[in-house]
């Protein structure tokens, strides 16, 4: 039996009149409505809604409204959350409405989406918010029947005294369960009684996606509303000279062309204010053809940036000054510079044991160097805002993944207080870390308070794509040392990127090898990265998984059982102390994905590749059948063991990792960004080439360890390893190996 | 600026805009029927698409005046309280994560079986390559479409 103490997040406990419901419901409609409604349930909504906590009211009918904390970017947080606090409140699901709370750190705490954390963090807090108020349900049972708190049970929203044979809704004790003092402590249920966690769920916003619904941060609309689109410069290394306006104003339905400088001299930047075009041209007009039109009759000189550098305050506090060099830069040479690094000592992350002498003494020596391109997000729905400055209060309405680090930069930018920012959290078309750099508010902000009006901000693809904030291009060489009886002795990892280096000294296989040395570099650069799912990992996995199965064809072993010798040694007799992962976690997936693949019979007419990894502390293992068809890789099905502890909304989770696995074989085959002059050289989808429906896996199937273990993330770990298992497969099929990504890269072909 | 009389949905519109307009901008800004998207402006994701008397188009390259009386439909006219088939299927195999592309692709998959109630999976493919999902939900639409075509 866990209790819980109610003083954790105790402050989401304080009934808030206005902020938990109203305001959104009424002002907003449109946004909170993503539950569709049949008439006969717009019939059945209660007279009178009583607020238990700020998570949610109960209708006098019984219907419970949950507010959703976090920002949905389609991991589906707006149903597994919901789940979580309905579970505790032993409520009927049937009966729930999902609305989604606006931004309010003090009713909701972290309203973060990232990192895979979304349902690991709000693990016991929601839990604990419905269990807090099926307490205070009881509480107000006992006292209407004058009996005793502990003969009070409950079953799917209903109370229920048995001695004396009483019950009643929850909605007829809502009103006096909303009076009630919030308890110190509550208990939670233990794994075994869930009706609702460990059940497949509907998406609550599925029949308002099917039908069209506005929802997005795009479909946003308001009363005397106008649009803005940008210009930013044409290449990274560029910044604003001047505009001459004259003949953009002059077409028909604009308003104004406005510059709009981001941030204040000398503003300290959070680590999510990354942003490589902090002076743009904005154009406002009337309808958004309008000023699409208009916004080709700018005529905007640019000019070089000088190099400079910036102290930028990291997520935990800590501060790191960021070298932004000057020049624009090109693919080619950011490859020639990388070859440059990678040839020299990096600098050493872990060192064990002797490598040096291992690589001295080794009968035979590996050495492999993988490298992966720059990759844009490529969101479907391009960034935009709605904001609206009126004298010092501003109201924005966003699709964005971490509102509480983008509210003091507007804050700041605006020179309001914090306080005077009323933010909407609207549904994100895709995130995939994207949305986590909000600078688009601050611009839409910016734009709204210099032309006095609503407005809403809409990037073009164009401008989406070429914006910056892109997966890094990362470069590792990787090289094993085996004895002569192909026993692995040592293994060296030097790893870089521009601007970042890619590596995990402490992962698999760290912690397996008596002599093990990791290194990294990093080269400067003026072009913006961000988180792109599961960031580092995305490289990180394929390249050491690919390398993995080298080592195993040249030491003669079963790729599986290769790993899985390397783990035993791990979780037996670890080297070292800082190894961030559970050997015993990491071989049951593989393990698992072993047995539900049907391993040791493949089928002869597919070639198999497999890869596991760990991040975000989840375990993932993948088997991809593949076949070549005129030359082209063609991914059978995948086969995938996950291990994420308890899964919350299974079929959702299926659907996230299924996901996962066709965008990691979309960008593993063809996802690419290049740049020449500093410009990118992709703008659009006729030429930046995304995964489509002919080229995804035929058939895809999801296996979780089943445990007790509290959840942990999914909507990333899923993602790296797929990269390794295609490359594996591949390189059955062709007999060729694929270093660098996109393996299907325009001049390269198959075989 | 010109008046153009349109059939949306089965009701006349009239709208006074540009005539260069595409179909997209007229649907999201001068009537409010947003469920139809931008995603990328040239006719390459998909997301805007609408049916031009039953037949499959990008609506973002679309002028206005290239339309004339002809029947235009879009997610919000496909049923009436989202009854077609196809938008059962899609709740019944959960397909949707963001869900920013779907009306796009159920516009697509609605005019396919349309043409063809029994599609393989090669038609299924090639009726819609042009709609890209960047979730990866591919698997779950084409075993939705193959859902509708059994019940509709």
């Amino acid at each position: 039996m866990s209790k819980i103490k109610t003083s954790f997040g105790r402050r989401s406990f304080l009934k808030s009149s206005a902020v938990a419901g109203g305001g959104m419901m009424l002002g907003f409609s449109w946004l909170a409505s993503c539950q569709s409604k049949t008439e006969e349930e717009v019939m059945a909504m209660p007279k009178e809604w009583f607020e238990i906590n700020s998570y949610l009211k109960i209708g006098d009918n019984g219907i419970v409204t949950i507010l959703s904390p976090n920002p949905e970017f389609g991991q589906n947080v707006r149903t597994s959350m919901p789940m979580l606090i309905a579970e505790e409140l032993d409520v009927d699901w049937k009966n729930v409405i999902v609305e989604q709370a606006n931004y309010h750190p003090e009713n909701y705490g972290f309203q973060f989406t990232g990192g895979s954390r979304g349902i690991m963090s709000r693990w016991e807090p929601l839990r604990m918010t419905g269990a807090s108020a099926r307490h205070m349900l009881r509480e107000a049972a006992a006292k209407a029947w004058q009996v005793p708190l502990d003969e009070i049970t409950t079953d799917a929203g209903v109370l229920y005294h048995k001695v004396s044979n009483k019950s009643a809704g929850y909605g007829e004790m809502a009103s006096a369960a909303a009076e009630i003092p919030v308890p110190e402590e509550v208990k939670l249920k233990e794994v075994k009684d869930f009706k609702i966690i460990g059940k497949s769920h509907k998406n609550v916003d599925a029949k308002s996606i099917v039908t069209g619904e506005p929802m997005f941060g795009v479909d946003f609309q308001k009363e005397g509303m106008l649009i803005a689109m940008i210009e930013h410069p044409p290449a990274f290394g560029m910044t604003l000279k001047s505009i001459d306006d004259t003949e953009a104003k002059a077409m028909p339905g604009i308003k104004d062309v406005v510059s709009v400088k981001s941030y204040k001299d000398g503003f300290e930047k959070g680590g999510f204010d990354t942003n490589a075009f902090s002076e743009i041209v904005a154009i406002v007009g009337n309808s958004t053809w309008e000023v699409m039109q208009a916004k080709k009759k700018l005529k905007i000189e640019w000019q070089l940036i000088e190099a400079y550098s910036e102290t930028v305050v990291g997520f935990r506090g800590d501060k790191k000054t960021v070298n932004i060099p000057a020049g624009l830069e090109s693919t080619t040479s950011h490859q020639i510079q990388m070859e440059a690094l990678a040839a020299k000592p990096g600098k050493v992350v872990r060192k064990d044991g002797n490598p040096d002498k291992a690589f001295k003494d080794a009968a035979k020596i590996i050495e492999r160097t993988y490298s992966a391109p720059f990759l844009a997000h490529n969101c479907m729905e391009p960034m935009n805002a709605f904001a609206h400055v009126q004298g010092d209060k501003v109201h924005v309405a966003a699709p964005l993944q971490i509102p509480a680090l983008i509210i003091p930069t507007i804050a700041s930018s605006l020179d309001i207080p914090v306080e005077n920012i009323q933010m909407d959290l609207t549904r994100m078309g895709g995130g995939f870390g994207r949305r986590a750099y909000a600078h688009y508010i601050v611009e839409a902000a910016l734009i709204s308070k210099q032309v006095n009006a609503p407005i809403k901000l809409i990037y073009t693809r164009e401008d989406d794509m070429t914006n910056g904030i892109y997966r890094p291009t990362y470069q590792a060489t990787y090289r094993a040392a085996l004895d002569k009886n192909n026993n692995l002795t040592a293994l060296h990892i030097k790893a870089g990127g521009v601007p970042e280096s890619p590596l995990f000294a402490n992962r698999f296989p760290a912690g397996a090898l008596d002599n093990y040395l990791a290194e990294e570099w990093s080269i400067d650069s003026n072009i913006t990265i961000g988180a792109f799912r599961a960031p580092r990992s995305n490289f990180m996995a394929g390249a050491e998984q690919s390398f993995l199965d080298e080592i195993a064809e040249a030491a003669g072993k079963d790729p599986i059982q290769f790993r899985l010798d390397l783990l035993q040694r791990a979780a037996e007799n670890p080297v070292g102390e800082k190894n961030d992962y559970d050997a015993e976690r990491y071989a049951g997936v593989l393990k698992l994905v072993r047995e539900k693949s049907n391993w040791d019979q493949t089928p002869s007419n597919v070639s198999r590749g497999v890869s596991a990894y760990f991040c975000h502390s989840t375990y993932a293992a993948h088997i991809l059948d593949l076949t070549l068809e005129e030359g082209k890789p063609v991914v059978q099905k995948v086969c995938c063991a996950i291990d994420c502890g308890i899964v919350v909304n299974p079929d959702a989770a299926k659907n996230m990792a299924e996901g996962a696995i066709t965008d990691g074989i979309g960008n593993a085959l063809y996802g690419e960004l290049t740049f020449k002059d500093g410009a990118p050289e992709k703008k659009n989808f006729d030429t930046y080439r995304m995964i489509r429906m002919g080229e995804a896996p035929k058939e895809i199937e999801v296996h979780f360890v089943q445990n007790e273990i509290n959840p942990t993330g999914m909507g990333e770990p899923p993602f790296p390893p797929i990269f390794g298992a295609l490359s594996n497969a591949i390189y059955k099929a062709s007999g060729k190996r694929h270093y660098q990504q996109p393996f299907l890269g325009t001049k390269k072909v198959i075989g | 600026m010109a008046n153009f009389k349109l059939n949306i949905n089965g009701k006349k519109q009239d709208v006074n805009v540009d005539p260069s307009t595409p179909i997209l901008w007229v649907l999201r800004d001068s009537l409010q029927l947003v469920g139809t998207k931008y995603g990328c402006g040239i006719a390459q994701c998909g997301a805007c698409t609408v049916h031009i008397n039953g037949a499959a188009m990008r609506s973002c390259q679309l002028p206005v005046s290239a339309v004339g009386d002809k029947k235009i439909t879009t997610i919000e006219g496909l049923s009436e309280n989202g009854t077609h088939a196809l938008q059962k299927a899609w709740i019944e195999h959960d397909v949707p994560q963001c869900g920013y592309c779907q009306a796009g692709q159920i516009m697509s998959a609605s005019a396919l079986l349309k043409d063809n109630p029994n599609p393989s999976d090669a038609d299924i493919d090639a009726a819609m390559h042009g709609n890209i999902c960047r979730c990866g939900t591919y698997t779950r639409i084409k075993a939705a479409i193959k859902t509708a075509s059994k019940i509709g």
